[in-house]
């Protein structure tokens, strides 16, 4: 194995070494048979993919709105599935429902959802379910107020951006287990 | 038995359980044993009745039909098809069930593999699809297709499974389905693909960090996050499925395949891997794949599919001609390995007999068991319970409900109550013949 690895090191540098400034920087670490194919990218050029948004809310882009703007977008691109109120029609309920979720169902934002960041991500990802992707981030931070408010959870006031989305105290975060902590 | 030796091709076989179950060495002997065993069909049998005298059929004297360049299942079997929850599209969840009584192997056809989509199925150019690797890396980088056919490949058989499989059985009372609506959610196939541990070691990444959040090119653009030791260990970013190119429902043109884990985290259409240290937390697993318990908390990260078996035939809805010796067969497969064995029941649990394993026992694979059983035309019910070789059971219902609960009222068919359902499927065998779904 040494010898392997020391030939493959010496390749890689070759490699690196006729291959400019970019691969000498970051030698590939010589997988055996690995054909090396990864094309290396910027962070600037992955950035429009990179829409992961963390329960802390590592992620957030810049931007705000309130629960009245979000009334508005939401009656414009929401309602004709989730209900003028949302409260439901043939897409889920946001606002209201049961108290508590059981097997009879009932999962709600207000009872269920741990982190109002969940809100934000899959909005902006995965709504309006004909056009996703087609909301702005202020849509977003103003339809996350909107829809947190009419679950009482924020004040009919209150901004939602990248400081306030994450503090918003979901009352079920605290209730979850790990199935198999022993396996992460 | 003296006597019996002299005469050993009608050789009755052992029984090994009550209500009929006889010794899976009765497999073994060519149908020379079961011929013998079927004495009590008796008069107006199929099997017993005198044969017709033989005629050509009209196929035996015509020039046959056009081989086709792509080639599906005779007209003869129209309905060997998935169940699908939404035809028109409509913008909600679509799914599409296995129908596994009608199939016999260990390998779901290509066709007939479940697929779940959450915003319908995306029509990918592979030629402009990329799936990049980032975060916690050295050098974060992008693959094209082209790119990862380079890669040594390797292929492994194994099934995938919705968490939310089987969600029909949290019901307080039988649901009156099939084995296709109530275990469709589950396939398996051979997949051939680039292990993803070494995409991973190419882009340098930090093997102190814990979780990579897995992302897909749908419209939703799923996303979940799976630990950073899966990824690492026999995680793959499959391209084949059964030899041809993955299934547009499966993920076309690459998923990503974590064995014996939950299917929505095999993510498909997967274009992005960012590691990280913590979860994402998303809503699949913030929400959907967290298990509401009795007691109102919930289960997160369950990932794992635990051991499981349910006999595909007969099953609710088939019906038995008649009396005498029939083939009950199923799936049994764990996520944390092979399956050890399985053991079949046919009075509801009373007594149990050890079923047959076809090989090849692979682990994280369906594994096809079968169970000769002699029926006397009487009632019964028949189970199975699996065994894997970790020493895990799959748990008799009254324990598992105790633990994970059931509805108040019997739910749709097409609910989810909760997910990781593993405990024991029951089918009632009627003195008519007719099979139905029961608890007991």
């Amino acid at each position: 194995m040494f010898t392997h690895d020391r030939a493959a090191r010496a390749a890689m540098l070759l490699l690196s070494l006729t291959c400019g400034a970019a691969l000498a920087q970051a030698p590939t670490p010589a997988p055996g048979l690995s054909p090396g194919l990864g094309k290396p990218i910027s962070l600037e050029d992955l950035a429009p993919w990179d829409i992961s948004i963390m329960p802390d809310g590592t992620g957030l882009p810049p931007g705000g709105g309130t629960p009245a703007q979000g009334a508005a977008i939401f009656t414009e691109k929401c309602a004709l599935c989730h209900g003028d109120k949302g409260q439901g029609g043939i897409a889920g309920a946001l606002v209201g429902g049961p108290p508590r979720a059981s097997l009879d169902g009932g999962k709600t934002i207000a009872n269920f959802w741990p982190y109002a960041t969940v809100l934000f991500d899959f909005t902006r990802r995965a709504m309006p379910f004909n056009a996703p992707g087609s909301l702005s981030n202020t849509e977003v931070y103003a339809l996350s107020a909107f829809i947190l408010a009419g679950n009482k959870l924020i004040g009919e006031n209150e901004t939602m951006d990248a400081a306030s989305l994450p503090k918003v105290k979901m009352p079920n975060r605290d209730n979850f287990i790990v199935r198999f902590p022993e396996r992460i | 038995m003296t006597s019996h030796r002299t005469q050993p091709t009608v050789q009755e076989p052992e029984i090994v359980a009550g209500n009929g179950l006889l010794h899976r060495r009765a497999l073994l002997r060519r149908g020379l044993t079961l011929a013998g065993a079927m004495g009590a069909g008796g008069a107006g049998s199929l099997t017993g009745a005198a044969a017709e005298p033989l005629a050509d059929p009209p196929w035996t004297h015509e020039i046959g039909g056009i081989i086709p360049p792509y080639q599906v299942a005779s007209r003869f079997e129209k309905n060997v098809v998935r169940s699908t929850d939404n035809p028109r599209n409509e913008p909600r969840n679509s799914r599409a069930r296995t129908p596994h009584h009608l199939l016999k192997g260990i390998i779901t056809p290509n066709g007939l593999h479940f697929t779940i989509c959450h915003g319908g199925v995306p029509d990918i150019d592979p030629a402009q699809h990329k799936l990049v690797i980032h975060g916690l890396v050295k050098r974060p980088l992008v693959f094209t297709l082209d790119a990862l056919e380079r890669y040594p490949m390797v292929s492994r058989i194994g099934f995938v499974e919705c968490g939310g499989n089987s969600a029909p059985l949290f019901s307080n009372e039988p649901l009156q389905e099939s084995v296709q609506a109530i275990h469709g959610l589950a396939s398996c196939s051979e997949w051939t693909g680039v292990p993803l541990a070494a995409l991973l070691e190419e882009a340098g990444v930090d093997l102190k960090a814990k979780w990579m959040i897995a992302e897909g090119a749908d419209s939703p653009r799923l996303s979940r996050s799976v630990p950073l030791s899966k990824g690492l260990d026999d995680a793959m970013v499959a391209l084949y499925q059964n030899g041809e190119r993955i299934q547009p429902g499966q993920g076309y043109p690459m998923r990503l395949w974590l064995p014996g884990f939950e299917g929505n985290m095999n993510v498909k259409y997967l274009r992005r891997i960012k590691i990280a240290n913590e979860p994402q937390l998303s809503y699949y697993e913030a929400r959907t794949y967290s298990q509401i318990l009795p007691n109102g908390q919930a289960y997160r990260f369950y990932f794992l599919q635990e051991v499981k078996s349910f006999i595909s035939s007969p099953s609710h809805g088939q019906a038995l001609k008649e009396p005498g010796v029939h083939e009950i067969t199923g799936v049994a497969y764990s996520g944390t390995g092979r399956i050890a064995k399985v053991m079949v029941s046919a009075d509801g649990g009373q007594s149990w007999g050890l079923a047959a394993l076809q090989d090849p026992v692979l682990p994280k694979a369906f594994t096809r068991f079968r169970m000769p059983w002699r029926w006397n035309g009487g009632p019964a019910v028949l189970q199975s319970r699996a065994w894997d070789e970790g020493g895990n059971v799959q748990p008799l219902r009254e324990a598992f409900v105790a633990q994970r609960g059931q509805t108040s009222k019997p739910p749709s068919v097409l609910a989810f109550p909760s997910q990781h359902f593993n405990s024991i499927t029951s089918w009632a065998v009627g003195a008519n013949g007719e099979v139905k779904h029961v608890y007991a």
